[in-house]
């Protein structure tokens, strides 16, 4: 629950400048804040990727190591996201364990890239039954400056993207480890778009000061083929089901637009 | 527009009216609506649309008389539960009537946690907590009698229109009564059996608080009571 | 995924044979648990909830007292029996979210200005569970406030709708929610019209997404009119009792 507490004049001053379609920092109501993607920055993670999206910053590691499948998913691999808003990134974060936050934010992104099988998750599976790829996904806020759903999504996927497995071969019933390495088998490129319910306006990434004063916040994740995988209404207001429809129709274009940075960071092609 | 009937039961957020009408208690008013935010039953009358609350929590207002148990001692007084979110404080000045030495004593002397007091409302705002006073005739610490608790909602119920209600109660069964705004009332008769029927009295109001010919109902069921005994 | 279990039948019946847009039997009473200000309990299909709400007191910690308005907490939590595996009672991950997804569900509903540095706390614990039960938390804890008598612009009520077998389809049971395509629980304001919960795991196109809001509130509508009932139901209950009395 951060409370940065906003005076009253510059509520008045964000409501005043949204209701006339603008924004205190210049950007338009539909522009997301300049963006940069890095990705291998850990060497010793399989994965990573840094995101700086204005000035929150992430970073995202992704290791990899073998374990059990689930008992009623004996053929497919395992993947468990887990994020922490470290207390070093905010005043208003404290040391433990994580918080509702935290955690509503690491379901958003699992559900993400559950929802849109982004991981091939049966390639993952060496002994059914026995022994599968385990993929940890761990999401790090450095330092929150507002919308940290969407930077923590982009930031998960250009990590998947970049995340190199080692390779086993089966020798008697049991794994071996090679030492090759093969690029984690990625098919789909789930993209949160956040939306900040302003002075009866949509506003797309909403930065810090204007998660403060908004009536509500609605995240819609949308897959390559702009199917909705995700949707999570947050905040202490409501909203019109004009106002969600009007989202979820923005969020198809504006998702592929960030999923080209994505895929452009790291070089590949879709 | 009005869009029920007098006296009908209405809950949070339904339409009432809609007109140049004045929101009374119990209801909000957007534009030219008015709402329901209380579970209760809905009154029209010429300018106003209120809603009589079935259920509700007592927020203190200054000139209420409280009934009230004490919950802690410190320096200055006494904290109070006057069943309310809000604690009451009573300060020394406002229990003693001459100048207090500032001794621990003194005060538990006075007032020990646990003790129950009829008390008065002197002021609340949304800074501070209520303060209290007993310094008034009448006052103080209760030391007879039962007490019961209903919503603070039931109150004007059972004192009545012109204290009919309660006035009537103490007639039948030879009670003092006295209602505390905040939900609490305290009985005191000459025998348990008085005491018994007034709090069945009161209980049996706050229940039916709703429907009409109450006054002549309960008079009727504590004759009835008291006629089994005989 | 494997050993596909048909959820949608021949004739357009669903596994418990309901049609699409068919709700679960509902069953609700409020007023069910003495000590709490206000309480209420609801039986959605198979899901039973019970809902408790202790407030506006005095917060405890007192650090976390608001100056201006009441801190309105929430907890969602599962009982150990209420599943088919036994679950641990310590909360899970799932339930820390649920707790907040619901706390701003019922958030813009209640008039927490009008009770500075208290808090208002709601319970809701889930006897047994068969799909839904955020929905049937938070219609039941709606409730549990309405009977405390704290001030509400709006009830809130709460439905969810989803894709099964290619069909969308109206209040979704365990089944359906583990094997089905979406699932897209709603929680809305009936009289203002506004929307205070939402959220969808799956995959559905913008058209889907839009048909299977409306079918949520539709929905959402009709569990309303039995919210309504509930309410009044003791209170109608005495008034007949009375007015028969006086007939005879």
């Amino acid at each position: 629950m951060s409370s940065i507490m906003v005076s009253r004049i510059r509520q008045k001053q964000i409501y005043q400048m949204i209701s006339s379609g603008k924004r205190l920092d210049g950007r338009g109501l539909m522009d997301y804040r300049p963006i940069k993607i890095e990705t291998g920055i850990i060497e010793k993670a399989e994965g990573s990727a840094r995101v700086l999206l204005g000035k929150t910053e992430i970073v995202v590691g992704v290791k990899v190591e073998i374990g059990e499948p689930f008992p009623d998913r004996p053929n497919e691999g395992v993947f468990t996201v887990n994020s922490e808003f470290v207390p070093l990134a905010s005043p208003e974060f404290e040391p433990g364990p994580p918080n509702e936050e935290a955690i509503e934010l690491a379901r958003i992104v699992d559900r993400g890239i559950r929802e849109s099988q982004a991981i091939d998750l049966e390639k993952l599976c060496l002994i059914p039954g026995r022994k599968v790829y385990v993929i940890f996904i761990d999401i790090y806020v450095l330092n929150h400056d507002g919308n940290l759903i969407d930077a923590s999504a982009i930031a998960s996927l250009a990590a998947l993207l970049n995340t190199k497995i080692p390779m086993y071969v089966i020798e008697n019933g049991e794994v071996k480890r090679m030492s090759e390495y093969m690029p984690l088998p990625v098919r789909n490129y789930p993209i949160a778009v956040t939306f900040a319910n302003i002075s009866d306006k949509l506003v797309v990434d909403p930065w810090l000061e204007e998660e403060e004063v908004m009536n509500a916040r609605l995240t819609i994740t949308c897959d390559k083929d702009s199917n909705i995988c995700a949707v999570q209404k947050g905040g202490q207001g409501a909203l019109t089901p004009q106002q969600i429809i009007e989202a979820a129709y923005i969020a198809k274009g504006k998702s592929e637009e960030l999923r080209r940075l994505v895929v452009e960071s790291i070089g590949q092609k879709m | 527009m009005f869009y029920f009937e007098n006296r009908q039961i209405v809950t949070p957020g339904e339409l009432l009216a809609e007109g140049d009408y004045i929101a009374g208690s119990n209801t909000y008013k957007e534009g030219l609506k008015i709402y329901a935010s209380r579970l209760g039953l809905v009154e029209y009358e010429e300018r106003t649309v209120q809603v009589i609350a079935l259920n509700s929590v007592y927020i203190p207002s200054p000139g209420d008389q409280v009934i009230g148990k004490i919950e802690d001692i410190n320096v200055n007084g006494w904290t109070v539960d006057i069943n309310s979110p809000y604690k009451g404080i009573l300060r020394a000045n406002d229990a003693f009537n001459k100048p207090f030495k500032q001794q621990r004593d003194n005060l538990a002397n006075l007032l020990d946690v646990g003790d129950l007091i009829l008390a008065k409302v002197v002021a609340f705002d949304r800074t501070i907590d209520p303060i209290l006073t007993i310094r008034e005739p009448g006052l103080g610490k209760i030391t007879q009698g039962q007490i019961v608790r209903v919503s603070p909602a039931k109150v004007p119920r059972i004192i009545g229109r012109k204290a009919s209600m309660i006035n009537m109660i103490k007639r039948e069964t030879e009670c003092k009564i006295i209602v505390g705004r905040n939900g609490i009332v305290l009985v005191s008769g000459p025998s348990p059996e008085n005491e018994r029927l007034a709090i069945l009295a009161i209980e049996r109001i706050a229940q039916e608080a709703h429907t009409s010919g109450l006054t002549d109902r309960i008079a009727e069921m504590i004759k009835r009571e008291k006629g089994v005994k005989a | 995924m494997s050993g596909k279990i048909r959820l949608i039948d021949e004739n357009g019946l669903r596994v418990d044979g309901r049609k699409p847009n068919e709700l679960r039997p509902i069953k609700m009473e409020v007023g069910v648990l003495s000590n709490a200000d206000g309480s209420a309990y609801i039986e959605q299909g198979k899901s039973k909830i019970l809902a408790a709400v202790y407030g506006p007191r005095e917060v405890h910690p007192r650090h976390l007292a608001l100056p201006d308005r009441a801190l309105l907490r929430c907890r969602y939590h599962m009982a150990p029996f209420s599943v088919e595996e036994r679950k641990s009672p310590a909360p899970s991950r799932r339930e820390i979210e649920l707790s907040k997804v619901i706390r701003e569900a019922l958030e813009p509903a209640v008039f927490l200005e009008k009770f500075p540095r208290t808090s208002i706390d709601v319970f809701i614990e889930v006897l047994q569970a068969d799909g839904g039960t955020r929905c049937a938390g938070t219609t039941v804890a709606a409730l549990a406030l309405a009977d405390a008598g704290i001030p509400m612009r709006d009830m809130v009520v709460a439905c969810a709708a989803g894709k099964i077998d290619g069909v969308l389809v109206l209040d979704l049971n365990d089944i359906e929610d583990k094997e089905g395509e979406a699932d897209l629980p709603v929680a809305y304001m009936p009289n203002l019209g506004l929307i205070s919960l939402l959220q969808m795991d799956g995959t559905l196109t913008f058209e889907e997404f839009k048909q299977a809001l409306n079918l949520a509130i539709e929905g959402c509508k009709q569990i309303y009119r039995l919210q309504k009932e509930a309410l009044k139901a003791k209170y109608v209950a005495i008034k007949e009792e009375v007015e028969e009395a006086c007939l005879q």
